[in-house]
């Protein structure tokens, strides 16, 4: 991947974007305990696939979501964040 | 070596037996299945059968011995950590590096050189001095060096940086080494298959069995093992591998890219370590400079090569180096680096019985793989987290205790 596609500025280079980690929905802290607040915290799904990731746009302050196949690294397609957690 | 050479050549047996015996036959049951034929899983083989008198166990390898971030790493081998119990593990390490040629009648090419860690600005300073505090209490050969020290030792390298980021000072740790990196996996290999250990590549693990939170055995390209003991080495696959028996951790996979020039006469005798310009060299035995940086900055599962890389190592390097500028890169590649966020590795028992872990070990495990082989094997051997390892175990991030390695680990190596 060289090229990445911010929904709101097009199709920049790559250096241009900061990873944000996977998509997460976050628990609501005082729900859950201890355990499964430090499993949110810390584990990730470290295996590969086709994943929904955040990206920012450095130079315009833009997040949004990209769908991305962590083998080939290959962006399948880029949205803006709903507002809703799915 | 002329004596060894001479029998060589008298010998009737034309080629020699090989490293290790090439099995064609998988067993049907062993004591312990060890999963991943890098460094870290030949040494718990080794250690196993030379510590413990295990000698019923099987290396699963899916590709060839030492091809995985064992044969792509730029080898370099310190212990100048930042806290007392990484300190203490990685001196374990060097000293078992130290007598490992004789151990394995094998030369390893294990070269001490002295490694500076540089440092331009006061922050990087100060780091550096708690660093070599903490080192020289606990014994280390560790000190925080001037500029004067430096241009002694490395005269070709401008302290200026082109002006752009002064060098201050640096960490010196004289024991700092390199050494071969597939030497190190034959040689445990070869260690293992001697004392009766059977080492399978290609030989995929396809599946765990897991009964009633207890290990059962091994799904394999080959076949079905069982075993009530798995040992998971294969760092930058460690994610498929922990899915499998359904346990989760901290570990994400990014990309670390190396590359070596063209051999050109020696210079450089010693390593040299740039936090701030993410730069690490040293010079090979063939004149090579052996050069990497720091992580891609996000989460690929694959060992792709960009050109982005060479470019931006190759402008720090002009920094410190600027008489490089004619000479050629002639090969990169990449390895896939099993991160933790505390840039520490994970090793140890896990909640499922019989299965133990041997991961996170990022852009740092190269030198741990004596000290990794030698606690897992107790471990293992036990069904107890040998003490040196206790720090790492897998149930620190549950309990909020995790470690502090990251001013030490980072770009250091
Ligand atoms: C470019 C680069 C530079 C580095 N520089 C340094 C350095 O200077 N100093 C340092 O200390 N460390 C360094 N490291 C880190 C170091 O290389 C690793 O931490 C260390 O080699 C890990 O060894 P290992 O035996 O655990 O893993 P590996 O050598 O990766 O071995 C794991 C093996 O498991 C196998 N495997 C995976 N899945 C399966 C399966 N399902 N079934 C069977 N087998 C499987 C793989 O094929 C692989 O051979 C560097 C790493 C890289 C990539």
């Amino acid at each position: 991947m060289k090229l990445l596609t911010c929904p709101i500025n097009g199709t920049r280079p790559l250096q241009e974007f900061t990873w944000g980690g996977e998509y997460r929905v976050m628990p609501d802290p005082d729900q859950v305990s201890d355990e499964e607040w430090a499993d949110y915290v810390f584990n990730r799904n470290g295996a590969p696939g086709i994943k929904k990731e955040w990206w920012h746009h450095t130079a315009s302050g833009i997040w949004f979501i990209a769908e991305r196949d962590t083998e080939r690294d290959v962006v399948l397609r880029t949205y803006l964040y709903s507002g809703k957690d799915e | 070596m002329p004596l060894r050479l001479l029998r060589f050549a008298l010998s009737r047996r034309h080629p020699e037996p090989r490293m290790f015996t090439e099995r064609d036959k998988l067993g049907k049951t062993y004591d312990v299945v060890i999963i991943g034929g890098g460094g870290h899983g030949l040494a718990a083989a080794y250690y196993l059968a030379k510590n413990h008198g295990i000698t019923n166990v099987c290396v699963l390898e899916k590709n060839y011995l030492g091809g995985g971030n064992t044969g792509r790493n730029t080898t370099i081998v310190r212990s100048n950590y930042l806290t007392p119990e990484g300190v203490a593990f990685y001196d374990r390490s060097l000293k078992l590096f130290e007598d490992l040629s004789q151990d394995f009648d094998l030369n390893l090419f294990y070269s001490t050189r002295g490694h500076f860690t540089l440092a331009h600005t006061d922050s990087a300073m100060r780091t550096m001095r708690w660093r070599a505090e903490v080192n020289k209490h606990l014994g280390i050969e560790s000190e925080v060096v001037g500029r004067d020290f430096i241009k002694r030792m490395v005269p070709e390298m401008d302290l200026e940086c082109s002006g752009h980021s002064p060098i201050q000072g640096a960490l010196y740790h004289k024991p700092g080494a390199v050494a071969r990196h597939d030497a190190v996996a034959w040689g445990y290999g070869r260690g293992a298959d001697m004392r009766g250990v059977e080492i399978f590549q290609k030989t995929e693990v396809t599946g765990i069995d897991v009964e009633n939170g207890k290990v059962k055995g091994v799904g394999t390209s080959r076949g079905y093992i069982s075993t009530r003991k798995v040992l998971c080495a294969v760092a930058g696959s460690t994610p498929r591998i922990t899915k499998m028996v359904g346990i989760r951790t901290p570990i994400v996979i990014q990309p670390l890219q190396a590359c070596v020039t063209e051999p050109i006469k020696p210079w450089l005798d010693t390593i040299i370590v740039s936090g701030s310009l993410h730069v690490y060299v040293s010079q090979s035995d063939r004149g090579e400079l052996v050069m990497g940086a720091s992580v891609d900055p996000y989460e690929i599962h694959s060992t792709r090569s960009t050109l982005d890389f060479t470019e931006g190592l190759c402008a720090h390097m002009l920094d410190m180096f600027p008489f490089l500028s004619n000479t050629k890169v002639n090969r990169q590649w990449a390895g896939m680096a099993d991160m933790t966020p505390d840039f520490a590795p994970i090793m140890g028992k896990t909640p499922i019985e019989g299965f133990y872990i041997d991961a996170g070990w990022g852009t740092w495990g190269f030198k741990a793989t004596p000290v990794s082989g030698e606690t897992m094997s107790h471990t293992v051997a036990n069904d107890v987290d040998h003490e040196l390892i206790h720090t790492f175990r897998l149930s620190r991030f549950k309990e909020l205790d995790l470690t502090g390695e990251k001013g030490a680990a980072s770009v250091g190596h």
